[in-house]
Formats: structure tokens, C-alpha cells, sequence
């Protein structure tokens, strides 16, 4: 860019020692921006070596100082202890029936409402999605104590489906199918449609074969919004074998004090697996299900 | 489960008379064109049908009941009794929870101003860099915390800011430095926390920028370099306006998470030492879920709702002299 400077400005004796030295200046520049990224990229990723390492470290050298941050002599005690004093596995299996079945859920609702809100046309469409997009603002826990009480009226209360139904129906994943759909051509489904496809055939062997991106945007973001919730789980269950993984940790951590870190650790990692699995294998999912929001 | 099995054919069956239907459509325009339209319409509410149903069952009445909840008094084991506005009179004298508003609102407003600040710095860097391999490394890596859940990071980090055994008072120590007690002290407490929260949450808002980055026009920035203008110009008077309705928009959702925080306290310290962490949403747990004032919490409830909408608002209104729309 500085060349392009240096011809578009003449002169050429004056120009070129400018450009050097600000070629020289970004250089420097480049150099220390990538000293500052490498340093908070250290930040970012210690606390979550030490995480790993220490849940690998055997009890006695759990938290002893200096700290640890590489596995050098990888133990694994920690991770058969984690399963004999909590029911992990019990927890683990939890989490996969709750965000399983809420995410297959809501890739139904929200891509049946989501295609419908941007293709089809009824009396009323804007209102209702008007009223949809309302709710996007409002606090989970403004509505906690309704939810409560339905949930307790249903003789949901302590169970998994307390987690499960009342979080298959979504606004937001509504919004992003529709925002997806809305980009599609028209003419495709008039093209079927004139070839006798019915309305539903239009939009399942057509629109929702190419929606595939956004449903797997809107599966990988309610993965990682409900391996991880807390709040709720804290709310609606109150015995131990209905417990997620996000409240067994809490829980195994509160039981075991200082003594076990390395043990609870290791419950902090089994409980990572999936999710860095799953970041390894969809990554540009996970970075779309970011921006998704943003392009209102 | 099974109500969600059972769409393919609710749908089908509302679409089964347009086929007998079909030939009347092109012999006789007028009624046929609008007997489609009507048809149309049954499909599309059939589509609705099930998210409009859940999200009524559990996002809209929850709201309504909400508000009218926050009128009654109601300890889930008497009826309700009606109470007027009782509720907020309490909330505007009820020093502790008032507080709990107020520690929100500052943890918040830190949180936000270092998340956006944090995560833009490092998006400009990592947009200088050309390689692929260095932009994938540090998105990949920055992204990283986001993938624990708040529960984990709010158990690790507390092992490692403990203010005896912690690795983070240790290398404090060793550069000479008395050990912090970070979690022990309540102003302590708070910035801790806000470091925690902002520790996991940049990564949201670095990818967010750097994504607007790239999609800064190429030839903006070349006409801008040609003009003689240096990096920080072209930065802050070419690229911050161009990205900043993306800029709006992490402020607002971080804003919006922000002032919903609870689970980190509520893990790390339960809301103490005293209340320094007790934010608006653990004071709303301890009246609802502890102390069963449902009505009472139903109406904190509620102003942190409106709390958020105002200030939702203010941004709107604040970035429209701001905010550069192309």
C-alpha cells in the first residue's frame, strides 16, 4: 500500500524514504501486534491447560505451587475417582437426553415456523412475528416463575422434561430459520409448485434441503447454550440422579472441599469433551451461530 | 417428543384437498386465486403451529403472569392476595436488593466496556495479519472459553484466584507483590468476577469484529492509505464507523447478558462476602426460590426487565447520531 502512495503522490526523490519509514513503522507494528496476541493468547488458553494438567497431576501434586501447566506425567486416578464419588456417568448421560432432545426439537419448530414466516403468506404474519421477536428481549429469569409453575402443574418438577419442553419452541431460532429463508429465490418453489409439488413437498424437498447450514448453525448454538446451562437445571431439579453435569460439578465441588481439586477437575474436563469435539468438527458452525444475530 | 413427531402429517393432511383442487384453479381465475390464498394460509399457520405453541405456553403467558404476579402476594402454599402495587412500594424501600441493582449496573457497564474494548483491540490485530494459519490460531484459541460452561469456569477460576493456594497470588509473590485477596474481599470479589465473565465472554465479540473486519470494503481502505492516512486514522475514522452497527450490536447483547449475570456469583462466592455480588438476578432467587415471596420477586422481576428495555433503548438512541449505516 505504501508503493501505491508513493506513485499516486509524485515526486519521487521526497516519496521514497517516507515509505520506508513508514513501511519500516508497520513492520514494527505487525511484529509487537503479534507479541500482544500471542500474550493474551497465553491468557486465554492458561487457566484452561491448568485445568487439563491438573486434572492430570495425582492428588498430592494437585494445586502445589508453582503450578503446573503442561501433563508431563499424565495420571488418570482423578478421572477414576470423579465417576466412583459422583455419578457422572448418570449426569453425562443427562446432559445428552436434555440438549439432544432440545435441539432435534427445535430444529423442527423453529425450521417449520422459520420457512413459513419468510415464504408463505397469512393474515396476521407480521403481528405474530412482531410479537416473536418482542420476546427475544425478554430475561429468562423474568419468566422463571410462570415457567415454574406450569412446570409444576404438568408434574414436570424434578424431572428432565422440565428442562427439555419447555425450551422446544424458540423465538430466536424462529428468527434466524426465517432470516436463512428469506434469502432463498422464490422462484425455486414456484418452479415445483407448477410441476405439482404440493406446499409441503415445496418446502421439505426444496427450501429445507438448502437450510442445512442454518440448521446446523441453530443446532450447534443451542448444543452450546444447553450442555451449559445452569440456571434452569438449579431451578427444576432437586434429586441427584436427575442432575446435569453443569449442577453435579457445582454440587461434587461444594461436597468435596479443597482436598479433591484435581478430582473435581477432572469432572470439568470430562464434561468439555463434547463441546471441543464438536468445535474440532464444526468449527464454522460455532463462528456462524456468533454472527448469526448480527444481521438483523 | 411425540408431539413433534406427529407435524409431517398434521401438515400433509391440510395440504391433501389441494390437489383434488388443482384443474378449477386454471379454468376460473378469481375464486380459485383466492381459495389458493386461503389454502396458503392453513399451511402457514400449520407450519406456526408448534413453535407458536410453545412459545406461548412458555415465553408469553410467563409474562403476562408475570406482571400480574408482581400485583399479588403469593408464597406458592396460600392463595394469591391481591396487593396493588405493594410490591414495587417495597422495591424502591428495600435497601439490599436496590443494592443488588446497583452492583449489577456497575459489573455490567465493566464488563461491557472491557468485552468491547478487549475484543476489538484483538480483532484489529489479528485483521492485520495475512496468513490464514494466524487468523484460524487465534479465532480458534480466543473462542476456546467459550466452549466451558460458566459453571466450569466459575470452578477453576476460583481455584485459581484463591487468595492462599491460588497459581495467581503465587506469581504475584514472585514479582514481589502482596497476594490479592480476590475473592475474599467484597470490592475484590466484583472485579474478579468481571475479569471472569469478560475472560470468557471476549471471544464472543472478537469474532463478531474480526467478521466485520474483513468485510470492510478493500478499496475504502486503499483510497483511505492513498490519501496519506496512516493506520490509527484509517482504524478509528475508517473502520470503527464502518463496523459500527456490529459495534451496537455486541453492546447490546453483552449489555443484555450482562445484567442477567448470576451464575458466576451465584457459584464463586453465593452473592458475598456480604452482598458485594449479589446481582439483581441472585436477589431475585433468594425472594423467589429461597423465600418464597413469588410476588415479590415476580416484581424485581419485572424492573429488571424494563431496567434492560430502557437501557436497550438509551443505546439505540445514544448510537443513532453513532452508528454509520451504509
Amino acid at each position: 500500500m505504501s508503493a501505491t502512495t508513493t506513485i499516486v503522490t509524485g515526486s519521487p526523490q521526497a516519496a521514497h524514504p517516507v515509505a520506508g519509514k513508514r513501511r519500516k513503522a508497520f513492520q514494527v507494528g505487525k511484529f509487537v501486534g503479534l507479541v500482544v496476541l500471542i500474550i493474551a493468547a497465553v491468557f486465554a488458553l492458561g487457566p484452561l491447560l491448568w485445568t487439563l494438567t491438573t486434572s492430570l497431576a495425582t492428588p498430592a501434586q494437585a494445586f502445589t505451587n508453582p503450578p503446573q501447566w503442561l501433563p508431563l506425567h499424565p495420571d488418570f486416578t482423578n478421572y477414576a475417582a470423579v465417576f466412583q464419588q459422583i455419578p457422572i456417568g448418570q449426569f453425562f448421560v443427562n446432559s445428552v437426553i436434555v440438549t439432544v432432545l432440545i435441539v432435534l426439537g427445535q430444529t423442527v419448530t423453529c425450521t417449520l415456523s422459520g420457512y413459513a414466516f419468510a415464504m408463505i403468506s397469512f393474515p396476521g404474519k407480521n403481528w405474530i412475528f412482531g410479537a416473536f421477536l418482542a420476546t427475544m428481549m425478554v430475561p429468562l429469569q423474568t419468566i422463571i416463575i410462570p415457567v415454574f409453575v406450569i412446570i409444576k402443574t404438568l408434574g414436570l418438577t424434578d424431572s428432565l422434561a422440565a428442562l427439555i419442553v419447555p425450551a422446544l419452541g424458540s423465538a430466536f431460532g424462529t428468527f434466524l430459520m426465517r432470516q436463512y429463508f428469506m434469502q432463498m429465490p422464490r422462484e425455486l418453489g414456484e418452479a415445483a409448485r407448477i410441476d405439482g409439488a404440493s406446499q409441503w413437498g415445496v418446502f421439505f424437498h426444496v427450501y429445507a434441503r438448502m437450510a442445512a447450514p442454518a440448521i446446523s448453525t441453530l443446532a450447534i448454538l443451542n448444543f452450546s447454550g444447553f450442555w451449559a446451562e445452569f440456571y434452569r437445571p438449579l431451578i427444576f431439579l432437586q434429586s441427584q440422579s436427575n442432575f446435569t453435569l453443569p449442577l453435579g460439578l457445582v454440587g461434587l465441588q461444594g461436597n468435596l472441599g479443597t482436598g479433591s481439586i484435581s478430582v473435581v477437575l477432572a469432572g470439568v474436563v470430562i464434561a468439555m469433551i463434547p463441546s471441543v469435539l464438536l468445535f474440532i468438527f464444526a468449527q464454522r458452525y460455532f463462528i456462524a451461530g456468533v454472527t448469526a444475530g448480527s444481521s438483523r | 417428543m411425540s408431539s413433534v413427531a406427529a407435524v409431517p402429517h398434521a401438515v400433509v393432511e391440510e395440504d391433501v384437498p389441494h390437489h383434488k383442487a388443482k384443474p378449477p384453479r386454471v379454468v376460473r381465475r378469481r375464486p380459485g386465486a383466492r381459495r389458493t390464498a386461503r389454502r396458503e394460509a392453513v399451511f402457514g399457520y400449520a407450519m406456526i403451529f408448534l413453535a407458536m405453541l410453545f412459545v406461548t405456553v412458555f415465553t408469553f403467558l410467563p409474562i403476562l403472569a408475570s406482571l400480574g404476579l408482581s400485583f399479588f402476594d403469593w408464597d406458592v402454599i396460600s392463595p394469591p392476595k391481591f396487593v396493588g402495587i405493594a410490591n414495587y412500594q417495597r422495591f424502591l424501600a428495600d435497601g439490599p436488593v436496590l443494592q443488588s441493582f446497583g452492583t449489577t449496573i456497575c459489573m455490567a457497564i465493566a464488563i461491557v466496556v472491557l468485552q468491547l474494548s478487549l475484543g476489538l483491540f484483538l480483532a484489529v490485530l489479528v485483521n492485520q495479519r495475512t496468513s490464514t494459519f494466524g487468523r484460524t490460531f487465534f479465532r480458534t484459541t480466543f473462542y476456546l472459553p467459550l466452549l466451558a460452561s460458566t459453571a466450569a469456569v466459575s470452578i477453576f477460576m476460583g481455584y485459581l484466584f484463591d487468595a492462599k493456594f491460588g497459581a495467581i497470588n503465587y506469581y504475584l509473590g514472585l514479582l514481589g507483590l502482596p497476594g490479592v485477596p480476590w475473592l475474599t474481599s467484597p470490592f475484590g470479589a466484583q472485579v474478579t468476577i468481571v475479569l471472569i465473565v469478560v475472560w470468557q465472554q471476549v471471544g464472543f465479540t472478537f469474532v463478531l469484529f474480526v467478521s466485520a473486519l474483513m468485510s470492510v470494503p478493500i478499496d475504502v481502505l486503499e483510497a483511505s492509505s492513498i490519501d496519506g492516512a496512516g493506520p490509527l486514522r484509517t482504524l478509528f475514522r475508517i473502520k470503527v464507523p464502518l463496523i459500527s452497527p456490529t459495534i451496537l450490536f455486541a453492546a447490546v447483547i453483552a449489555l443484555i447478558n450482562a445484567m442477567q449475570l448470576f451464575d458466576q456469583p451465584y457459584i464463586m462466592t453465593k452473592g458475598g462476602p456480604g452482598t458485594a455480588t449479589t446481582t439483581a438476578t441472585i436477589s431475585m432467587y433468594q425472594t423467589g426460590f429461597q423465600n418464597l415471596q413469588f410476588g415479590y420477586s415476580s416484581a424485581i422481576a419485572i424492573v429488571l426487565l424494563l431496567l434492560i428495555l430502557a437501557i436497550t433503548g438509551m443505546q439505540f438512541l445514544a448510537s443513532r447520531k453513532l452508528v454509520f449505516y451504509q
